[in-house]
């Protein structure tokens, strides 16, 4: 009785008809000690099953993966660079006498291009008497053109009579 | 979710992974390296973890991607082969060689299985899951798993009535 039914478990079993229920069943069968003969080659199938059902996975996980710990340090990095940017340039920037030399050489050069301004409106005022001049250059050449016109006439008249 | 919260929710499957990882990769160092990584992944995304309906179901079709690809990668191509010890049979030691001999045979049968078919006994012969979660973990439908699954059965039988009838190794 009981092997029929096993046997039609088996057939059930290979065309993948069980059920979970009737798989344990199968299961409880095979890895109990009295097995039938005829049904002697299931055994280590079933038995190999259970077994592997057994393995387990014994290795810690480090759940505080060591990507988390690079970016917390990646920050700190930051920050360090920004303090040293702020920092470096006023411990090694210019001394006092490298300032005054240069607030001298500023003044210095100030002091030449007022100079040179100085001049230029001197020879601005220059250039305005210049125009001047050639104001009235402008008019006498009006008025030599006149005098040629009045030559051309006197010759006209000379040439009648 | 905090780190307790999240080691009692993965606790449950963490060696169904182990064993799934196993079963693809062989080896014993690669499954135990996938399961970590797997592992590392979800605690990655734990916040989004709650929207997930079912975390193993989504945990196992990872693994199962995860190891494909594993073995479709180079990095795979200089597995090792390495068998886990087998416990007790509470047999005599003469039954209990056999025994480990034909047991150990299964698992060799079983590396010679399609990948397709081996995930689906793994799933369902092993870890005893119900064809609809099988169904969801591969996205298969379960007419496709049945079929798979009787294939896989008849062949493993198959080579173990030739073992035991004829000794053929």
């Amino acid at each position: 009785m009981v092997l029929n039914n096993i046997k039609t478990l088996i057939e059930k079993y290979n065309n993948a008809e069980t059920s979970l229920q009737e798989e344990a069943q199968l299961k409880a069968y095979f890895n109990g000690d009295h097995v039938a003969p005829e049904f002697e080659h299931y055994k280590p199938m079933f038995i190999y099953f259970s077994k592997s059902k057994q393995e387990q996975y014994t290795k810690d996980v480090p759940l505080n993966s060591k990507k988390t710990k690079l970016y917390q340090w990646i920050s700190v990095a930051a920050v360090a660079v920004l303090m040293l940017g702020l920092i470096v340039p006023s411990f090694m920037g210019p001394t006092e006498e490298e300032k005054q030399e240069a607030l001298m050489v500023y003044n210095q050069t100030m002091e030449a291009f007022s100079l040179i301004s100085l001049g230029m409106n001197e020879g601005k005022t220059q250039l305005s008497s210049l125009a001047l001049v050639g104001e009235n250059i402008n008019e006498g050449a009006q008025q030599a053109s006149k005098l040629s016109q009045f030559s051309i006439m006197t010759n006209k008249i000379l040439k009648n009579n | 979710m905090k780190q307790a919260d999240f080691v009692s929710l993965v606790m449950p499957f963490k060696d169904k992974v182990f064993r799934l990882a196993k079963r693809l990769l062989v080896s014993r160092e690669e499954a135990e390296d996938a399961t970590q990584e797997i592992l590392l992944k979800l605690w990655k995304n734990n916040n989004k973890i709650g929207d997930y309906k079912n975390v193993e179901a989504f945990s196992m079709t990872m693994t199962k991607n995860f190891c494909l690809d594993r073995l479709k990668s180079k990095q795979a191509s200089n597995l090792k082969i390495v068998h886990s010890n087998y416990t007790d049979n509470n047999t005599s030691l003469q039954h209990q060689v056999e025994a480990k001999d034909s047991v150990d045979w299964v698992s060799k049968i079983m590396e010679d299985l399609p990948e397709q078919q081996k995930i689906i006994v793994q799933l369902r012969d092993i870890e005893e899951y119900d064809y609809e979660d099988i169904a969801k973990m591969l996205d298969m439908n379960e007419t496709a798993i049945r079929v798979n699954l009787s294939r896989a059965r008849k062949t493993i039988r198959e080579k173990l009535t030739n073992t035991h009838q004829y000794g053929i190794k």
